[in-house]
């Protein structure tokens, strides 16, 4: 005769958990790699526009970025539909661009003070003008190491 | 007693747990930041007066709050505006003004004996592309002339390392500092940038 299974009474056997903290390590790291130290939350559009002469930026800890673009949609009511600076996480005008560089100058260890690279991340529809205000402002700050952050278009053909 | 059902193996947990850790790390990108490099120049004190260069020797390019592109060759006493579709010309008139022309030739700019180390006597240009924008201008196309310019220096780098040392210069920047620093020397990244202007309006 075929066995019948009691009705009720079984509990479902526990789950065996003894690997769940290997998949907690597995997220961690996976966050850990993927993510990078304090990311600024843009509150300026920016699409970068794209170039195939690039270079890479080896050495992250010596750059600071400057972005410049129109505030985002949510923003835009606010703060108008201009072009706009923003250092760290807020907007700023170009006159507090010297107190920028001479603060994260400041940070650098003595041996890469003069290393020190400004990354410029520039909405490829922003206006020259607000670019050449920060550029000479960064002249007067000296930091004269500049960075026009673009993408990488590989195999452009210009025509 | 009814048989209880047997434990889930969880032996394979583990595996299934790095099969995931290595299928992201191998699809997610990390965002690289790559740009074009430049350096500005220093600051300098408003009495001083720029050292005069010879028209001959600069090579302009000015860009309007229309996105239109001119150029002015003064050796070649040629100036003209450049349509949309004659842009991919830039690299290339560049890439000729650059070139060091010895003997002498009065369409090209001046060059000068210079002493480099693997190379030996070099006649090296004197020219100078002097780049010009308006504050209407777009920042698009400032960087597509900026990368034209970058590329009509690196394409002459690339032609003389590979007469000197048998490779492209990126190759050789990795293969031999001294060596790509001898390149860099013959062949400098001569752009000037000139103060904004507002030609054109807005």
């Amino acid at each position: 005769m075929g066995k019948f299974r009691k009705e009720g009474g079984k509990k479902s056997p526990a789950i065996n958990t003894s690997s769940l903290p290997d998949i907690i390590f597995m997220l961690l790291f996976f966050f850990m790699v993927s993510t990078t130290m304090r990311e600024v939350s843009l509150v300026v559009r920016i699409k970068s526009p794209e170039a195939s002469e690039v270079q890479k930026l080896e050495d992250k800890s010596l750059v600071s970025n400057i972005y410049i673009g129109k505030p985002t949609k949510a923003l835009a009511a606010k703060m108008g539909t201009d072009d706009r600076i923003q250092l760290n996480d807020a907007f700023a005008e170009v006159n507090q661009i010297r107190e920028f560089v001479s603060l994260t100058r400041e940070k650098l260890p003595d041996y890469n003070k003069s290393r020190q690279i400004i990354s410029l991340k520039v909405d490829a529809t922003a206006k020259m003008g607000i670019v050449t205000d920060v550029k000479q402002e960064l002249r007067k700050s000296n930091a004269l190491k500049i960075n026009y952050s673009t993408r990488k278009a590989p195999g452009v053909v210009v025509d | 007693m009814a048989r209880e059902t047997p434990e889930v193996s969880a032996g394979s947990m583990a595996d299934v747990a790095f099969l995931l850790l290595i299928f992201f790390l191998v699809t997610t990108t990390m965002a690289v930041d790559s740009g074009i490099m430049r350096k500005l120049p220093p600051p300098v004190p408003e009495d001083i007066v720029a050292p005069p260069v010879k028209t001959r020797n600069v090579f302009q390019v000015l860009i309007n709050s229309a996105d239109a592109i001119m150029i002015s060759d003064k050796a070649a006493q040629s100036a003209s505006a450049m349509r949309e579709s004659s842009k991919k010309d830039l690299r290339r008139m560049v890439k000729d003004f650059l070139t060091p022309h010895f003997p002498d030739n009065v369409k090209f700019p001046e060059t000068k004996e210079i002493d480099i180390d693997f190379i030996g006597s070099y006649h090296r240009t004197k020219g100078i592309v002097s780049l010009q924008n308006d504050r209407g201008t777009s920042y698009d196309i400032y960087i597509f002339v900026q990368n034209e310019l970058a590329a009509a220096v690196r394409e002459l780098r690339d032609e003389l390392s590979n007469e000197y040392f048998g490779m492209d210069f990126n190759a050789l920047l990795k293969a031999d500092e001294l060596k790509a620093k001898a390149i860099q020397k013959a062949v400098p990244m001569a752009i000037s940038e000139a103060e904004p202007a507002n030609f054109g309006g807005q």
